[in-house]
C-alpha cells in the first residue's frame, strides 16, 4: 500500500529536475516490521537514492482504542489499563491518572505517599532513559552491549518494583489519594542501595559510549530540531530540553512535591541526536539526587486517603486536565465526569505520538541511517502511541 | 586522539567479561530453566480462590457477592450463584458459586478483584508457567482449577497470609462474642465457638 | 518558575482581552466546578483561528505551547446534540496555564466543521487527525486530513457514544458475558 499516487510521485521528480522518464525515486515501507523502529510503527519513505525526499508516519498498528475501553470501566478499573500505555513507564503513567482524578474530585494524598511517588517515578526515569540509550545504540548498530548493560541496571530497579508492587512492569500500583501498598523499611533499603551503585553504571556507560568516535560521529548534527519548530510542534520531554527549551513540567507545575527538591533540568544546545543522548545520561544523575533526597527525607505515616472510597467512586460533574512529566515527555489526563461511575470522557495526551509530529522535518535531506538513529532519540513507545 | 573513545569502550567492555568469571555482580544471568531467581514474596500472576480445611468444596471462602466479576477490568471472570447454601468453613450457612470461571487468555494480573473481595477468598498466585496447547478449554479456568488451599497461600506470601489470618480470626472472634451477647447466658458459649477461630488462624 | 499548582489563566482577563483584540468574536465563558477550577472558554466557530493567533502571539499571554487536543461526543445535548473540540493552552515562554479552549459544531450529521488551529499550534496536527478520526470532526484548513489510528476506508467514528462495534469477529468461549453471549449465539448460527 502506498500513500503516493503515481501522478504525484511523476510531479515530485518533475520537481527535482529528474526529466528523464526513468523512475529516480524510490518509495519504502519501513515497518511495522522493522526492528528499529520500535514496536509495529511502519513510515512511508520516499528515498532519492540514499537521501530522504518525503517521510510519512503510519500510526494505528497497535491501537485498542484505550479511550473508549476507559468509557466503560470505572475509574478505578482504568487504572490497570494505563499500565498498558507506555509499558516501559507504568508508574508514572498511574501518576498522571491518579493525579488527573485527584484534581477532579479533590482528593488530596497523604505526605508518604507523595514521597513513595516521587521515589517509584524517579526510578521509572532511570530505567527509562537507560533503556532508551540501549535501544538508541542498538539502533545505531552497536548490537548487544550497550543494551545489555542497560538491561542489567534496568533488572535491579525492576526487582525493586516487583518487591514493592507486586509486577515488574505493569505495576498498578498508585491509587487515587495514595498508594496501594506501602514500602518497608527492607525496600527503602535496597532502594538506597540501588540508587547508590547506579552513578557508578553511568559512568561506566560514559566511559563505554560518549566518547565513542562512532557514536559522536553518528550522531552530532543528525536529526536537528530547532528552539522554535519544537515549541510550534509542541515537542515535550528530553526531546524538547535537547534544543534548548527549559521547560520541564515538575519545575513548572510542581506537582506532587517535587518542588521540595533541589534538582536541575539540563539543556541542550543543539538539538541534534547527540544532544538527545547527553540530556538523558545527565538527567538520570538529577534523578539521583532526587531519589536521594526522597529517600533521606521519606516520612512515616499512612500512604493512602483514608476517605477516598476503593469501590463506587462517583466525582461531581466537571472536568480536570492533569498533566506529570513522564520520561518521554509531558503526559496529560484530561477527564470529563457526568456524576456516573464510569468517565464520559477520558482522554490521554499521549508524549509519544506528539513528538512524532516534526519528524519528517528531522530526517529530510538525511540518509536512512539517521532516519533510524533520529527516531530512536526521540525516545517513542507504541503502546503510547497508538493507544 | 581518535579511536581513544572506542579503546577505552573495548576496556570497559573486557572489564565487564573478565570480571564475569571472577564476580558474582557482573554475572547478572541465570541458566533459567535449571536454575532459578529465588521468588520475590509481592510477586503477582493470576488469582486464586482460597479454601480452608483439605475439601476445597466444603472450604472454599468464595460466597459468590459477585463484586470481583463487576469490578474486573476486563471482565475475565464468571461467576453463576448456587441456589441453595452450603456450610463455609466456619459452619455458617453462605451461597457458593455454582460456576467460576477465569479465562487466563484475558486477565491482565491487575489483582483489582483481591483487594474488592471483602472475603479475603481470592489472592493472587505466582505461578507463571500457565501456556497451554488447548487455546480453549486449557486457558478457562474453571472453580476446581482455582481452587488452592490456605496452605498454598502460606507458602508464597507468608506475611500477607498471616495478616489475613489474624484478621479473619479477629473478625470471627468478634462474630462470636456477639453471639454470646445475644444469646444469654454466655458463660458456657464462649470457649466452644471462639476454639476453631483460632485454630484456623494459626493454620 | 512558579512552585504553585497549576496556576490557572484568569479566563475573565483573557475574554477582556479577546474582546478588544479581535472584533465581533464571541467568547463565553464556562464555568468548571470541580477544584482544579479549570474554566474555559468557548469560542466562536469563525473567529477560532483569529482568536488562536491573537493567543499565541500576545505578549502579555504567549501561549505558544498546545498541549492537549481533544474531542467531546456530546448527542444529549439541547438540539441534537454536537461535537466538542477542547484545547489546551500552555505558555512555555511565561510558564502559566492551562486556557482551556472549546469550539461546537451546530451538530452531530451534517454540520460537523470546525477550523483547523494546526496552523496555529503544529502540535494540533496529529490530534486533530486522531479526533478527525475517532469523532468525525471536518477540519478545514489542516494540512493533511487523513485518518490517524483506524485505516482508510473504516466506516463510522469508533469514540461517537452512539458507536456500534461490527459483530464480525470470530468470538471464542470465554469468561467475559458478552463476548460468551455473542459466542453462542454465533455458534447457534452455525448450527443452524
Amino acid at each position: 500500500m502506498t500513500s503516493m499516487t503515481t501522478a504525484e510521485l511523476e510531479r515530485q521528480q518533475a520537481e527535482m529536475g529528474f526529466d528523464d522518464g526513468a523512475s529516480h525515486l524510490l518509495e519504502v515501507s519501513m515497518g511495522p516490521q522493522h526492528p528499529s523502529t520500535h514496536g509495529v510503527f511502519r513510515m512511508d519513505v520516499v528515498l532519492d537514492g540514499e537521501r530522504i525526499v518525503k517521510l510519512k508516519p503510519v500510526f494505528g498498528y497497535l491501537h485498542r482504542n484505550h479511550e473508549k475501553i476507559a468509557e466503560s470501566e470505572t475509574y478505578l478499573g482504568s487504572m490497570p489499563y494505563t499500565d498498558r500505555l507506555d509499558y516501559l513507564c507504568s508508574l508514572t503513567n498511574n501518576w498522571g491518572y491518579a493525579l488527573a482524578v485527584e484534581r477532579l474530585a479533590g482528593i488530596t494524598v497523604p505526605e508518604r505517599a507523595e514521597y513513595l511517588r516521587v521515589i517509584v517515578a524517579e526510578l521509572t526515569r532511570l530505567q527509562n532513559h537507560a533503556c532508551l540509550i540501549g535501544f538508541l545504540l542498538q539502533d545505531m548498530g552497536a548490537s548487544g552491549t550497550p543494551l545489555m548493560y542497560a538491561f542489567r541496571e534496568r533488572e535491579t530497579i525492576l526487582d525493586l518494583f516487583e518487591s514493592l508492587t507486586g509486577a515488574r512492569m505493569m505495576c498498578n500500583y498508585l491509587r487515587f489519594g495514595g498508594c496501594r501498598v506501602d514500602a518497608t523499611p527492607e525496600w527503602l533499603r535496597q532502594a538506597q542501595q540501588a540508587v547508590e551503585a547506579f552513578p557508578k553504571f553511568l559512568d561506566e556507560y560514559e566511559q563505554l559510549l560518549t566518547g565513542n568516535e562512532i557514536l559522536v560521529a553518528r550522531t552530532q548534527g543528525v536529526g536537528l530540531l530547532p528552539k522554535d519548530m519544537a515549541v510550534q510542534a509542541g515537542i515535550t520531554g528530553p526531546t524538547l530540553r535537547a534544543s534548548g527549551i527549559n521547560y520541564d513540567v515538575r519545575k513548572v507545575d510542581g506537582y506532587g512535591i517535587y518542588d521540595r527538591f533541589a534538582f536541575r533540568v539540563p539543556l541542550g544546545e543543539h538539538g541534534d541526536v547527540f544532544d538527545r543522548y547527553m540530556i538523558r545520561l545527565l538527567e538520570m544523575r538529577e534523578s539521583i539526587a532526587i531519589l536521594r533526597q526522597a529517600l533521606r527525607e521519606i516520612p512515616a505515616g499512612p500512604v493512602q486517603d483514608a476517605r477516598t472510597k476503593l469501590r463506587g467512586f462517583r466525582p461531581k460533574p466537571g472536568e480536570a486536565y492533569a498533566r506529570i512529566e513522564s520520561p518521554k515527555g509531558e503526559l496529560g489526563f484530561y477527564l470529563v465526569s457526568d456524576g456516573s461511575a464510569n468517565p464520559y470522557r477520558y482522554r490521554v495526551r499521549p508524549p509519544s505520538l506528539i513528538n512524532l509530529t516534526v519528524l519528517e522535518e528531522m530526517c529530510l535531506g538525511r540518509n536512512v541511517a539517521d532516519v533510524v538513529v533520529t527516531l530512536g532519540s526521540i525516545d517513542i513507545v507504541m503502546g503510547e502511541v497508538d493507544r | 586522539m581518535l579511536g581513544k573513545g572506542i579503546v577505552l569502550g573495548l576496556a570497559e567492555t573486557a572489564r565487564n567479561f573478565f570480571g564475569s568469571f571472577f564476580y558474582r555482580a557482573r554475572l547478572t544471568t541465570v541458566q533459567f530453566p535449571e536454575e532459578r531467581l529465588p521468588q520475590i514474596e509481592a510477586a503477582r500472576n493470576f488469582p486464586f480462590l482460597v479454601f480452608d480445611g483439605a475439601d476445597w468444596q466444603q472450604g472454599m471462602r468464595c460466597v459468590a457477592c459477585q463484586i470481583c466479576e463487576k469490578e474486573c477490568p476486563p471482565k475475565c471472570i464468571l461467576i453463576e450463584k448456587s441456589k441453595d447454601k452450603k456450610p463455609d468453613a466456619t459452619g455458617k450457612p453462605q451461597f457458593y458459586p455454582a460456576v467460576f470461571n477465569i479465562d487466563v487468555s484475558v486477565c491482565m494480573s491487575c489483582q483489582i478483584c483481591v483487594e474488592v473481595c471483602p472475603f479475603d477468598a481470592i489472592k493472587m498466585d505466582v505461578d507463571f508457567e500457565l501456556s497451554t496447547y488447548d487455546r480453549f478449554g486449557g486457558l478457562l479456568w474453571d472453580k476446581q482449577r482455582l481452587s488452592k488451599s490456605n496452605e498454598h497461600y502460606h507458602q508464597i506470601h507468608p506475611t500477607e497470609a498471616a495478616a489475613v489470618d489474624a484478621a479473619l480470626a479477629a473478625e470471627r472472634e468478634k462474630l462470636a462474642a456477639k453471639a454470646r451477647a445475644a444469646n444469654a447466658p454466655p458463660a458456657n458459649a464462649a470457649p466452644s465457638t471462639s476454639a476453631p477461630a483460632t485454630a484456623e488462624g494459626q493454620a | 518558575m512558579s512552585p504553585e499548582r497549576s496556576a490557572n489563566m484568569d479566563v475573565e482577563m483573557v475574554r477582556a482581552a479577546l474582546a478588544a483584540a479581535v472584533p465581533g468574536c464571541q467568547v463565553e465563558i464556562i464555568a468548571n466546578s470541580r477544584p482544579a477550577a479549570q474554566h474555559s472558554l468557548l469560542v466562536d466557530a469563525e473567529h477560532a483561528v483569529a482568536i488562536a493567533e491573537f493567543l499565541r502571539d500576545d505578549a502579555a499571554l504567549r501561549l505558544d505551547y498546545c498541549s492537549n487536543v481533544t474531542g467531546i461526543d456530546w448527542p444529549m445535548k439541547d438540539g441534537g446534540g454536537y461535537l466538542e473540540a477542547v484545547y489546551h493552552l500552555y505558555s512555555m515562554e511565561k510558564k502559566h496555564g492551562p486556557l482551556v479552549l472549546r469550539l461546537r459544531t451546530l451538530d452531530r450529521v451534517a454540520a460537523v466543521h470546525l477550523p483547523s488551529l494546526a496552523p496555529v499550534w503544529r502540535s494540533a496536527e496529529l490530534q486533530e487527525r486522531e479526533i478527525f478520526d475517532l469523532f468525525g470532526i471536518q477540519f478545514d484548513g489542516h494540512p493533511d486530513l487523513r485518518r490517524l489510528l483506524m485505516w482508510e476506508g473504516f466506516a463510522g467514528h469508533p469514540m461517537r457514544r452512539d458507536y456500534v462495534e461490527p459483530d464480525d469477529y470470530e468470538y471464542e468461549p470465554t469468561a467475559h458475558e458478552t463476548v460468551l453471549q455473542k459466542a453462542q449465539q454465533h455458534q447457534r448460527e452455525a448450527e443452524r
